[in-house]
């Protein structure tokens, strides 16, 4: 019987127990999985190295693990000093612990700094067939380039820092087949949430799916991530597309890429990274695209998704009374009527940016869309936050960055922001915001926030007029 | 960590779906460096009104389930972020046991890590226990992990839940994970001596 991608991945790595028959037969069908990248950023690792500390343990291969600071970075006056004392403590310890243990980290004064997830790839850290993890559930997105990546907790951290081992149950495996030809105005963030309300938020907990059909063929690499990233908001422990042309086209020339004699090796194994013909998957699903319309959330969870052309749901559309009490509650928490139409949303403000929407193709995106134009007057603010500072670099050299401040954008230093609010970049009570982040659920962008979820070029032309509109209408 | 016990408590009620770790832990309290002192900060957004005071509607806050070691929810718990600050509030408030008809992956993992028990029961054996709760002032249970039950120390009403037995025996030893995969330190050296590329 044939593999499927995820297979192949998952055996190079699995560490031989033989040596321990007893110990083998105890963990049954549990599998010591080694780990080629760690990645760390500032939030979820301090907890990691106490632990260290504390029980006298080195960091194992310090020459796989890197670390940035992005959750809680300010994405202005980066000059003078953090004013929140307490992050100003969380990305110190970082600091200090990266000394201590050796592992190199990409602090906010280096070229190499910007979310975890944007940097790692753009490094050449993250590459095919790589196992990859991080204390961040979004890992997943490194899957776009066949890599089997995925977030763990801080104890999880702990003991790959340890060890450089994991110990896991084999997940099932899910094939999501995109058929079809994405229509004009219509991106890759527009491909994952028609998925995510199709699956549901748990439709793939247990799974590690793998994307594949024409449709993701022709996306880019940052399309391709955008679909890996949000694979956690169907419940999936990662996801994961076959490498190709364009992938090898991305990955090589890049600072920690290999070269020489280990590149021509790699890449024998690299062109063997696709399921196989006869490979059985658990579980298979088909998505025709071809029809799809521009796609938001309207809730407070990411499969509360509605077409641009649809209108906000009312209780009885629930199928049970679960359903019927989360599309009430909801309801409530969003301030919406049910049968609002979606393109009578109206917002406070638009945040581009996050580990989702972040990268150079995203930010051509929006500014496509903007490029002349002025922001509503009763938009208050738009915030335009790069991935990393090479997106930044690449941005400011086609000139996003002055579309961006014309139109009355803030064009900003590279971090997660107002993805999850954890510095000064955060809404107020009550308002409302378009944002091309991953998760939209209560309280994520500030205490009564309100999110809805969207692609850049939604998010940009939904600034412009103040509310969401049917971007097929504007390109 | 210590070794997990008998517990014997009321169950707190919570009638929410996919319950997500910003809800359990808000991103502002992510900053601490410790694993300690997150429990004043559990369920934040749902605990305190705006004003800072307690909202005396939720459960949390009623003198009755003021003590209680389980808590009881729907499908999908856990859901979002990879935080542990989600688990290590719930463990710091006092929560030794969460009982729901499923779990995110990652959030599972990591209450093994804490030495929390996350109970899995059926769909209809959750609404069971809903009602039966629901319907009584007393509701005290005993959760035995050995034996794999939870029992209604008011009627005998008795669930039984499956576990892993390596997750389970890990819980009732307290075993540490990198102490145990630390052993397996020759087979590790062995595999790292055969990477070829990465």
């Amino acid at each position: 019987m044939g593999k499927t991608l995820f297979e192949k991945v998952w055996e190079k790595h699995l560490v031989n127990l033989d040596n321990y028959p007893k110990e083998k037969e105890y963990l049954e069908d549990k599998k010591l999985l080694y780990i080629d990248l760690h990645l760390l950023h500032e939030v979820t690792s301090p907890q990691a190295f106490e632990g260290l500390r504390l029980t006298g343990r080195k960091v194992r291969k310090p020459e796989k693990t890197f670390a940035t600071m992005d959750h809680n970075v300010p994405t202005k006056d980066r000059d003078k000093p953090v004013s929140d004392e307490i992050s100003r403590k969380q990305m110190e310890f970082l600091k200090k612990n990266c000394l201590e243990f050796g592992v190199t980290l990409f602090d906010i004064n280096s070229y190499d700094n910007g979310i975890v997830h944007v940097i790692g790839p753009e490094l050449g850290l993250t590459l095919p067939g790589k196992t990859i993890v991080c204390g961040d559930s979004h890992t997943s997105t490194h899957g776009a380039f066949g890599a089997l990546a995925f977030g763990i907790g801080t104890s999880e951290v702990e003991h790959v820092l340890a060890t450089q081992c994991l110990i896991q149950s084999k997940p099932k495996t899910m094939r999501i087949n995109f058929t079809g030809k994405l229509p004009k105005g219509l991106y890759a963030k527009d491909m994952i949430l028609a998925l995510i309300r199709k699956l549901g938020t748990a439709g793939a907990t247990g799974y590690v799916i793998e994307y594949a059909g024409d449709a993701i063929k022709e996306l880019s690499m940052e399309g391709r991530m955008t679909i890996c990233n949000m694979s956690i908001e169907a419940g999936a422990k990662a996801g994961m597309i076959a490498p190709d042309q364009k992938t090898f086209d991305y990955i090589l020339s890049r600072p920690y890429s290999p070269t020489g004699d280990k590149l021509k090796k790699a890449m024998a194994w690299w062109q063997t990274l696709k399921s196989d013909n006869d490979a059985i998957f658990d579980k298979e699903i088909e998505l025709n695209i071809s029809d799809l319309k521009p796609q938001i959330t309207w809730g407070t969870s990411p499969d509360m998704v509605i077409d641009i052309t649809e209108t906000v749901p009312s209780p009885d559309e629930g199928l049970n009374e679960n359903e019927k009490n989360n599309i009430s509650r909801a309801l409530k928490y969003t301030e919406l009527n049910e049968k609002t139409d979606a393109d009578k949303i109206y917002l406070d403000k638009v945040f581009i940016g996050s580990c989702t929407n972040s990268r150079i193709e995203d930010l051509r995106e929006a500014a496509s869309i903007i490029k002349g134009r002025k922001k509503a007057e009763s938009v208050k603010l738009v915030l335009v936050v790069p991935g990393s500072y090479r997106v930044k670099e690449q941005a400011e050299k086609e000139g996003l960055d002055k579309i961006f401040k014309e139109a009355g954008f803030e064009w900003r230093e590279p971090g997660c922001s107002m993805c999850l609010a954890m510095n000064d970049d955060i809404l107020e009570p009550g308002e409302r915001c378009a944002s091309t982040s991953n998760r939209n659920f209560e309280g994520r962008q500030g205490k009564d926030s309100k999110t809805h979820l969207v692609s850049p070029a939604m998010a940009a032309a939904a600034a412009i007029h103040g509310h969401f509109v049917d971007i097929r209408k504007e390109i | 960590m210590k070794p997990f016990e008998k517990i014997t408590s009321n169950i707190c009620p919570l009638d929410i779906s996919n319950i997500d770790t910003d809800q359990i832990i808000p991103k502002q309290f992510l900053k601490r460096v410790e694993r300690t002192g997150f429990g004043k900060y559990l369920f934040y957004d749902w605990r305190y009104n705006k004003d800072k005071t307690e909202n005396t509607d939720f459960n949390l806050n009623k003198p009755y389930f003021k003590n209680a070691k389980i808590l009881l929810a729907r499908e999908n718990f856990g859901c979002g972020s990879s935080r542990e600050h989600a688990p290590w509030a719930l463990k710091d408030y006092g929560f030794e046991v969460i009982i729901a008809s499923s779990y995110a992956d990652i959030f599972y993992n990591n209450c093994f890590q804490n030495g929390i028990l996350p109970i899995i029961l059926q769909k209809d054996e959750i609404n069971k226990l809903f009602k039966l709760i629901e319907n009584s002032s007393e509701n005290e249970y005993e959760v035995d992990l050995e034996n794999q039950s939870i029992l209604s120390l008011k009627d005998n009403t008795k669930f039984i839940f499956n576990l892993d037995k390596n997750r389970k025996e890990k819980l009732l030893k307290g075993i540490d994970d990198i102490g145990y995969t630390l052993q397996f330190e020759k087979s590790i050296v062995e595999y790292e001596n055969s990477i070829e590329f990465f």
